[in-house]
């Protein structure tokens, strides 16, 4: 109770300081989140749809394997990344271990089948509805794809938010490939682990809670993005 | 609709593009791969920035247990390590991954425990003793169990002790495969006995009930090491700036850095490169 209180308490003054290490750690974790997920929204939509709309052998296996990839454990891609990345792996050449570029792959990574697999049920359930229509327009199924993309485009919002949710709540993955550099590849998650393991847990939790804040910050401003954009072009 | 579409795409691209390009500006630096104990007990954004202000040469920590340390700089993603388990070092350069280990510093592992103390290790007249008397209590024991410097030293602690673990693990030896800090959580929680090194001891705030209850025994003397990763064996290290980092640590400059760090007026490192 003490505690959860003078966690509080740290979180409010620390955001009210505007303590610069920290906004500096702050506004690392959203770039390097937005970025993954600008990446894994490119690659991911396109895929989903491919995936809902094509005609191809191995496509309910490929359903399967994206589905399954959903649970991804973020300390795996770490590693994977990590070794991919390291000196001695087959792209240490490109010396980008412990960069906040490598937290952004390794992130891409992560949430690409998140975002492709429910962005794939959304192509697809729509697909179903407009199949015949669509056809019967003569559409091929690349154009179809793109059309259901577009048209679905405001659900498939929520599975962005989705893959966002996930980017900036992990810590496993940007550990690894990151190593918590101070200054240089800190973020929020690895920075309250930090905290939490030098016993400190009021201020990891403050740290916490101005995270939660933060996504839900995006959460609304994204929302109303989606109002806006709604009522303008829907 | 087409055309909003491609500019969205174009957005994204772009904003892409430019923040994959804005990360990597600053080229003067060197990987030094650390222990948690330097890290977590703040010695190094004491004496970072002595060392980049004189040099210009940024240094960035990653902190791990001392095996993982070693196996990062093996694989050649560090240009120096600065760890403390002085075998293991000697190994690191025997096998010729590193050029040459420098000593640096020293401080020394404490035994932690519940202030109450069920085992009686604060009456032992020296650090073999307290284990067994711990053993002989079967009071739980909070192992780091992650290869680092601290375990090895736990664990040669335990053989001098002629204490036999493999009975013991998974009933009162608990191993718990973390750092210092979340092993000290776990033993705080659990009101168990731990080794922990002073540095992070003193810089640890979550303490509960635990306390010193032994320290001051020779055998709990805590040595650390400086080693520039061999360029011959890893030809992208550092060698320069890393070297400069290995010299300055142990010059009578970094060395009297050192010796400043205190927290709450404790000094929590003992330079001794000089022997």
């Amino acid at each position: 109770m003490d505690t959860l209180s003078q966690s509080f308490v740290t979180a409010l003054a620390l955001v009210a300081s505007f303590d610069r290490e920290l906004s500096a750690i702050v506004l690392l974790s959203l770039k390097v989140s937005l970025t993954a997920v600008l990446i894994a929204t490119a690659v991911g939509l396109p895929l989903g749809a491919a995936i809902a709309v094509g005609r191809f052998r191995g496509q309910q296996t490929l359903t399967v394997i994206l589905n399954g990839l959903m649970g991804l454990p973020p300390v795996v891609v770490g590693l994977l990344v990590y070794l991919l990345l390291s000196r001695s792996g087959p792209l240490g050449e490109a010396d980008l271990l412990f960069t906040p570029t490598a937290m952004i792959v390794a992130q891409a990574i992560l949430i690409t089948p998140i975002i492709a697999s429910l962005g794939r049920q959304v192509v697809e359930d729509a697909w179903r509805e407009h199949k015949e229509q669509l056809r019967s327009l003569g559409a091929s199924d690349w154009r179809a794809a793109l059309t259901l993309l577009w048209d679905t485009r405001f659900s498939l919002f929520t599975a962005v938010l989705a893959g966002l949710g996930r980017a900036a709540a992990e810590v496993g993955a940007v550990m690894i490939v990151g190593g918590n550099i101070d200054g240089v590849t800190r973020v929020m998650t690895t920075t309250i682990a930090l905290e939490t393991s030098k016993g400190d847990l009021p201020l990891a939790l403050a740290l916490g809670l101005i995270l939660i804040a933060l996504v839900l910050l995006l959460n609304a401003a994204a929302y109303m993005t989606r109002q806006w954009a709604a009522r303008h072009y829907g | 609709m087409v055309l909003e579409r491609r500019s969205l795409l174009a957005l994204a691209l772009g904003v892409t593009m430019l923040t994959a390009a804005g990360v990597r500006a600053q080229d003067r630096f060197i990987v030094v791969a650390s222990t948690t104990s330097t890290e977590q007990s703040g010695l190094f954004k004491h004496l970072l920035p002595r060392f980049e202000k004189k040099t210009g040469v940024q240094v960035r920590v990653v902190a791990l247990g001392t095996g993982q340390a070693l196996d990062m700089a093996r694989r050649g993603d560090a240009d120096v390590v600065f760890v403390h388990d002085p075998a293991a070092e000697e190994k690191f350069v025997a096998e010729g991954y590193g050029v040459k280990r420098f000593p640096v510093m020293y401080n020394d592992f404490v035994l932690v425990g519940p202030k109450s103390d069920p085992a009686k290790v604060a009456g032992a007249k020296e650090a073999l003793e307290a284990l067994r008397r711990i053993e002989a209590a079967r009071a739980p024991f909070v192992s780091r169990g992650d290869r680092s410097g601290t375990h090895a030293a736990e664990l040669r602690l335990w053989q001098a002790a002629g204490v036999d673990l493999n009975k013991a693990k998974g009933q009162w030896y608990r191993d718990t495969g973390s750092g210092m800090g979340p092993s000290l959580n776990t033993a705080a929680s659990m009101g168990a006995y731990i080794l922990s090194d002073r540095g992070t001891w003193l810089s640890f705030k979550n303490r509960g009930e635990l306390a010193i209850l032994f320290q001051g025994d020779a055998r709990l003397f805590n040595q650390y090491g400086v080693i520039l990763v061999n360029p011959v064996r890893h030809p992208h290290v550092k060698k320069e700036w890393g070297q400069q980092f290995v010299d300055w640590l142990v010059s009578p400059e970094g060395q009297q850095a050192i010796a400043d760090y205190k927290i709450g007026g404790e000094q929590l490192f003992f330079p001794n490169a000089r022997g």
